[in-house]
């Protein structure tokens, strides 16, 4: 049984703003294990990122982490100070983002972005920097390494600067990388090039990797563990089999019918009804009510607690809460 | 055998690169480079490719909006191209698109209400008095409540944007739409309330759409016939099941096993493309795709493969077919 890496314990991120507090991450628990590939799956403003984000900790302003604990190998990372943040960001934890366009430095040469971790966390001189970039290079699988080191940002296409990215978030061998929609700005076959490159990945530095997504097919291929988020809350976890193969709540229920899949034709796509709650104007009730074929009383009075079912499979609904009320 | 309703012969729309110091022509990017199609009467025709292959340039040229450089639309056996400016505006209303942003194609200040109406009065379509309800009406057909009529855009999710959007193409009562990429900004329980609104229109209305996507298990929902686009060309067109139960070009191979499954127990074999796609301003001589095909032969390198029907109205160009 593999050690816990991560471990969020009821954490809560809240923005403040004019239009009232918004509990973007609300009572989040949930464990990432050592050489574990974990899914984050939720749609836009379900708080997948802002997870990672805290995890990081880089929530900003009017942003606040206001609660729980997020263990990095048993300490608790939101007690830690400023400099030994320092020392875990871009060395132990690394993240990569979605458009990596926007987050790679287009005045800097593609080389001094790769050795700049390198250089501020490992006691290297500038030159061995320079050759581990050139390796690092042609492991995400770019040809002409060197070239590469020397031109800039905008001369590589998508795929190749999210490939860049990978390698700087690799330079300090990290324990667990945080990949925020690495492929959605990406086509269909580099994003299968990317996502082949970092299955290869996790086997030769035995990293974790926290990927958030919203398409189901790379949580399918991709996850040993999914989290399933929903208006800032956890609704449902377990293993990736046990997922795909026996949903448990009904809004994963409803994402899993409402994609149209290759070579399954059917007359009309499964729907969702309405749409994402309004996040500042959460009551007390299940936030998923409203829009769930099989809500009942209950679910309009109280949210339903998050418990284990049957072997590790977790989830917050009430549909399951009493023998005799199954659907 | 029925007449299709729009026909493109050969479409070229060649995008010209300015440098030196006069600020001469130094090249062209090919963004459309010969396609040719043709779409019947109330069927959907996909277009799919990755980006930069030149899809929604079709989709732009087709109507219009992008100059062509050479070959021919029909609509209805009538050249667009050969109408006058008044001509072509009286037949604008026949003719829409759909956008993908659906949050840059509103704009924030107009109501949504004028802004699905607008075109109507310019058009001098209907009576201002009769406007208003007509809009209601509209906006009831693509699933919104008739009370938002005098709301602002940013009042709206994303989901009803696109409805807001599909609204302002529909009240026309055009015969054709080109819908870009209408649901890939979207999330995925709401893409799917947008695929089946375009299906319950189309039943309704009887429309013809061309419908541009990157996402291969979308088209195949929605489509009866699918061109698959590579830099600027067809490299495989079929109807639907044809292309799904045997696709013959290696990218459309590529293309479909490259899509994720959400199935976790099935683990096939994938064909990876490597490289990228090269730049249309400099395509590679010969077959385009042969930079990155894993099958490609010493011919492909030098000759350019003519798209050849290979029965059934499956037309592919590959040398190796």
């Amino acid at each position: 049984m593999a050690k816990d890496l991560v471990e969020f314990r009821h954490l809560r991120t809240t923005f403040h703003t004019e239009g009232g507090a918004v509990k973007a991450v609300n009572d989040v628990s949930f464990n990432i294990k050592e050489g574990e590939i974990v899914c984050v799956v939720g749609e836009s403003g379900c708080g997948k990122s802002v997870t990672a984000l805290s995890l990081m900790r880089l929530v900003s302003l009017p942003g606040k982490i206001e609660g729980g604990e997020i263990l990095f190998e048993g300490k608790d990372i939101l007690k830690a100070s400023d400099r030994e943040m320092r020392r875990l960001r871009g060395n132990q934890l690394s993240m990569i983002f979605q458009e990596p366009m926007s987050s790679l430095n287009p005045v800097l040469k593609i080389g001094e972005q790769i050795m700049e971790p390198i250089l501020e966390h490992q006691i290297i001189s500038k030159k061995d920097a320079k050759k581990r970039a050139i390796e690092l290079i042609s492991l995400v699988g770019i040809p002409r390494p060197e070239a590469i080191f020397a031109s800039y940002p905008h001369e590589l296409s998508g795929g190749m600067r999210q490939r860049i990215m990978i390698a700087i978030a690799l330079g300090c061998e990290p324990k667990l990388l945080i990949a925020d929609e690495p492929t959605t700005a990406l086509d269909v076959t580099i994003q299968a090039q990317i996502l082949e490159l970092m299955k290869e990945l996790i086997e030769k530095f035995n990293m974790s990797i926290m990927l958030i997504t919203h398409d189901l097919g790379v949580v399918a291929e991709m996850a040993d563990y999914v989290v399933v988020m929903y208006a800032g809350k956890v609704v449902e976890e377990t293993n990736v089999l046990e997922l795909f193969k026996n949903p448990r709540h009904p809004y994963t229920k409803g994402l899993l019918k409402a994609k149209p899949v290759i070579n399954q034709r059917m007359e009309r796509l499964y729907t969702i009804p309405g749409q994402v709650p309004n996040p500042a104007e959460l009551g007390n009730h299940c936030f998923f009510a409203d829009r769930c074929e099989s809500c009942m009383d209950i679910c309009r009075r109280q949210y339903p607690p998050f418990k284990e079912y049957e072997d590790g499979h977790k989830t917050a609904c009430w549909l399951y809460e009493k023998e005799g009320m199954q659907p | 055998m029925t007449e299709p309703l729009l026909s493109v012969e050969d479409l070229k729309t060649y995008f010209p690169i300015k440098g030196g110091v006069f600020r001469t022509t130094v090249g062209h990017v090919k963004a459309v480079d010969g396609v040719s199609f043709a779409i019947k009467n109330g069927e959907t025709f996909g277009l799919v490719g990755e980006s930069g292959c030149g899809k929604s340039t079709t989709g732009r040229t087709i109507l219009r909006l992008a100059p062509k450089t050479a070959g021919k639309v029909l609509y209805k056996g009538q050249d667009l191209y050969a109408l006058n400016k008044h001509d072509m505006r009286k037949l604008r209303p026949k003719l829409q698109l759909v956008f993908q942003d659906p949050y840059s194609s509103l704009n924030p200040r107009i109501k949504v209400g004028d802004a699905i109406g607008e075109a109507m009065l310019d058009h001098g379509l209907i009576p201002r008095r009769e406007l208003r309800d007509r809009v209601k009406e509209t906006m009831q057909l693509c699933g919104l409540s008739p009370h938002y009529i005098d709301r602002y855009p940013h009042e709206f999710s994303g989901g009803q944007r696109q409805r807001i959007g599909i609204a302002r193409a529909l009240i026309l009562n055009p015969d054709f739409m080109v819908a870009d990429e209408p649901i890939s900004a979207l999330d995925v329980s709401i893409q799917a309330q947008i695929i089946n609104l375009f299906s319950d229109l189309q039943q309704e209305k009887g429309l013809t759409y061309l419908f541009i996507s990157h996402d291969l298990s979308v088209v195949e929902h929605l489509c009866s016939s699918i061109g698959v686009m590579y830099l600027g060309s067809m490299a495989e067109l079929a109807d639907k099941d044809e292309l799904f139960k045997n696709p013959l070009h290696p990218y459309t191979k590529a293309l479909l096993s490259a899509i994720p499954v959400p199935d976790p127990t099935v683990r096939r074999e994938r064909i990876v493309l490597t490289g990228d796609i090269p730049s249309p301003a400099n395509p590679p001589a010969g077959c385009k795709f042969h930079t990155r095909c894993p099958v490609a032969m010493e011919r492909c390198r030098h000759e350019v493969p003519a798209l050849r029907d290979v029965g059934a109205g499956h037309q592919v160009a590959c040398h190796l077919v």
